[in-house]
């Protein structure tokens, strides 16, 4: 900080022997806290790293291609980008790692290279650091690129793997994703078709189709508790995104069980868990009061099923995030704390 | 258990170091620097001139208006100087210098009063204000115009504060555990003063020995003591009120404006000692502490002592020093020079070695929300570290910044490290400067 002086001479012309060490001057508070960005931001990396590994497990080493390209392709973008640009760079603070890995267990296992390479730049260069750099981005950098990649390569984006568990030798097949089902029988007029079939066993380990990061609820869940131990992140905006998905979905399968799916299949499929946990609690991106945190999940949760339910797409998680960035200022304005003692004199002043 | 709900923190405590230190007196000085301001409010006026002889307890300053106090000579000796001398606040204040005679002779004829609950409250008042006592927490607001308040508001309760959050002091902890009853007969005479029936102590729960000895002292008085959760910053005053009376005092307001009135326990003593036995404040209990002292302790330190007396009498520091601070680590002042005098408002002494010191380029805002939820005044801290950067002093004002009240919070917990402490400071000075340009 600017203020570090160092000052010892002007009493020396007082009545003083000797001369005064030389002393360091700063603000209070002269003790800070243990947590910094790198800390943070290395321990969401290793938060996903359950998710990961189930990623690998269940699709092979076409998972592994995937993550490593996405990682390569976000770190290599910001140490590049900021070289250009002639700033610090800042690769080892962690945060373009947990893009890279975000980014990549949203995409399919398999895909090709090149579209984690435009993801991971997508997202660093554009996403990122043409807003200024970590904590001036208004969208989380790697739904945004999932959602910029869904738009523009939807052939790519879309082509699921079946599930094949690591040295079972069974070679690739591609096959649909639950949600996937249900989106065709739903057009179809079929129903919830195929979707009503569903092991909830296997999409709780993750033995479905999907992206490589989102199958395994049960490896999120394990990274997720991390994370909520540490008081990396709250609960408020996993619980209201993902009680308002339960809630709406539970209604209308109440209403019609025969056309809508049960809010445990909603909860289990998709990207509901890894968007609750890892993407919508982005400190960047989500509002900094946990009323408006409540409010964020609440909306992301909302936005999700009114995809999921009527929408062009099967999945709705990642828009839903964008779309709610975009209201985090608008929800942090209106969720302001009454500060202390505000009551009595709110009308006055 | 009573706390301040949801916000604040839980900082590093290092109170070990000198939680089972006995009381001490330190040796006495060789000079003393006296500075006529040592309270908020006016300076004193000097009494006396150079080359004048005066004794212990000696009134050499006398106050100027409402809220100001007396200084009072805290050795025996011969005024030396009378000019300026740095003060722990960074700046120069002018100050009575005294070079003891090592005989160390009080005035003759303090008054003494054995029956002090039977004196009329307007008389106590007089014996505080003479008595040059101020609010010993650190704040060092004039004890007597916090027993004054205006007519209209209505006192019904005073609370004691001895929950000591910041970190590494233990001050007020050796003080309840040492002289229980004293703190008690001083909150007797407050309560008296002010005409209540509802006095509480508020002790945070990292001081057992502390409460069981203030328990002890004021059974069969009335005196609650309410044992407060450890977190920092219990004892603000505007939380303490919240966390034991579950009140808010009004924003831009004073506790009495909710009729509480809120006293150190450190204060209460020295109205004790004023009233009992005539004795103005020229002592007071400072934990001399720190990674980067010799020998920590909790040291009767005479008022206007220098740094460097004190330092070289607990064995000097340790290691190459990196910050002296006045005060605890969460809001103390960081010294430049061991020339400063310990006041009636200097609760602690704390060496930092320069190895423990942190200086780390910030980086930006990454909006985790965590100085939001930190602050127990429920502002935002965030809001002001942005706006001070991008040079908006201006606009912080609509974000409530005059209500800040410098806790350090936001910045203990910021993982950005940004110094928002500092930059409120920067928001507060500037708005201060326009207004003075205004007016």
């Amino acid at each position: 900080m600017t203020e570090q002086t160092v000052a010892e001479k002007e009493e020396k012309k007082g009545r003083l022997e000797e001369p005064t060490p030389k002393l360091i001057l700063t603000s209070s508070p002269h003790v800070l806290g243990e947590d910094s960005i790198e800390r943070i931001m290395w321990s969401v990396v290793l938060a996903l790293m359950p998710a990961a590994l189930a990623g690998l497990y269940f699709f092979g080493w076409s998972a592994l291609q995937v993550i490593v390209v996405c990682i390569a392709s976000t770190l290599g973008a910001e140490a590049l980008y900021q070289k250009i640009s002639g700033h610090r760079v800042t690769i080892k603070d962690g945060s373009a790692a947990v893009t890279g890995v975000l980014l990549a267990l949203t995409l399919p296992p398999g895909s090709p290279w090149w579209l984690s390479v435009i993801g991971g730049f997508f997202a660093i260069m554009i996403c990122k650091q043409l807003y200024g750099g970590l904590g001036y981005n208004p969208f989380n950098p790697a739904m945004m690129a999932r959602v910029f990649l869904l738009i523009a390569f939807p052939l790519q984006m879309t082509r699921w793997p079946v599930p094949h568990p690591i040295f079972s030798g069974i070679d690739a097949k591609t096959g649909a994703t639950p949600l996937g089902d249900l989106q065709v029988a739903r057009l179809t007029g079929k129903g919830i078709g195929k979707a009503a079939e569903l092991n909830l066993g296997d999409a709780f380990i993750g033995n479905i189709g999907g992206s490589i990061g989102e199958v395994s609820a049960l490896a999120l869940l394990i990274g997720a508790a991390y994370l909520i131990y540490k008081q990396y992140i709250t609960w408020h905006i996993p619980l209201s995104m993902i009680g308002a998905v339960m809630a709406f979905s539970g209604i209308f399968w109440m209403m019609k069980p025969d056309k809508y799916a049960n809010p445990l299949f909603h909860l289990l499929t998709g990207g509901l868990i890894l968007g609750a946990f890892f993407m919508a609690t982005d400190m960047v991106t989500c509002p900094v009061t946990l009323k408006g945190q409540l409010i964020f999940g609440f909306g992301c949760g909302l936005i999700t099923v009114i995809i999921r339910m009527w929408g062009g797409y099967p999945e709705g998680v990642s828009f839903a995030i964008v779309l709610m960035n975009i209201a985090t200022p608008l929800i942090d304005m209106y969720t302001r704390p009454v500060r202390y003692g505000a009551k009595r004199v709110e009308g006055a002043g | 258990m009573w706390t301040i709900a949801g916000e604040g923190i839980h900082p590093i405590h290092e109170k070990r170091l000198t939680s089972s230190v006995a009381l001490k007196d330190l040796k006495l000085p060789g000079k003393v620097v006296i500075p006529l301001s040592q309270h908020i409010g006016a300076p004193c006026e000097p009494l006396v001139k150079i080359g004048d002889s005066v004794r212990k307890y000696q009134k050499i300053g006398e106050a100027k208006g409402f809220v100001s106090v007396p200084v009072h000579a805290s050795i025996s000796g011969k005024v030396i100087a009378i000019g300026k001398f740095p003060h722990p606040s960074g700046n120069q204040s002018h100050s009575i210098v005294i070079e003891s005679d090592g005989k160390d002779e009080p005035v003759e004829g303090l008054t003494e009063h054995p029956d002090y609950l039977k004196l009329d409250p307007k008389e106590l008042k007089d014996i505080i204000v003479n008595a040059g006592i101020v609010g010993m927490g650190g704040a060092t607001f004039p004890t007597h115009v916090k027993l004054n308040p205006p007519k209209e508001k209505k006192i019904d309760t005073v609370l004691l504060n001895g929950a000591e959050c910041e970190p590494y002091l233990t001050a007020d902890d050796r003080l309840m555990v040492e002289m229980p009853r004293e703190v008690v007969e001083g909150m007797k005479i407050l309560m008296h003063i002010m005409g209540v029936k509802e006095g509480h102590i508020g002790i945070e729960d990292d001081k057992p020995a502390a409460i069981e000895a203030m328990r002890k002292a004021v059974s069969g008085t009335g005196i609650r003591i309410s044992v407060l959760e450890k977190k920092y910053p219990q004892g603000a005053e505007k939380q303490l009120i919240k966390s034991i009376l579950g009140r808010e005092v009004p924003s831009g307001g004073l506790p009495m404006d909710i009729g509480v009135v809120v006293q150190n326990v450190g204060t209460a003593v020295a109205v004790y000692h004023a009233v009992r036995y005539g004795i103005p404040l020229i002592e007071r209990i400072v934990t001399v502490t720190g990674q980067g002292i010799q020998r920590p302790g909790n040291l009767r330190v005479r008022i206007g002592t220098l740094l460097d007396h004190v330092i070289t009498e607990c064995g000097g520091l340790v290691g190459e020093p990196g910050k002296i601070l006045f005060g605890g680590p969460m809001m103390g002042i960081a010294q430049h020079t061991l020339h400063v005098p310990v006041l009636k408002g200097t609760s602690g002494i704390l060496a930092i070695p320069k190895e423990d010191v942190l200086l780390e380029d910030f980086t930006a805002c990454i909006r985790c929300g965590r100085c939001v939820q930190a602050c127990p005044i429920r502002l935002l801290p965030n809001m002001y570290s942005v706006l001070a950067e991008a040079g908006k002093p201006k606009d912080a004002e609509k974000y409530y910044v005059l209500d800040c009240i410098e806790c350090g919070c936001c910045t203990y917990v910021c993982p950005s490290r940004r110094p928002i402490v500092h930059q409120i400071r920067y928001i507060k000075a500037e708005m201060r400067k326009a207004k003075n340009k205004v007016a």
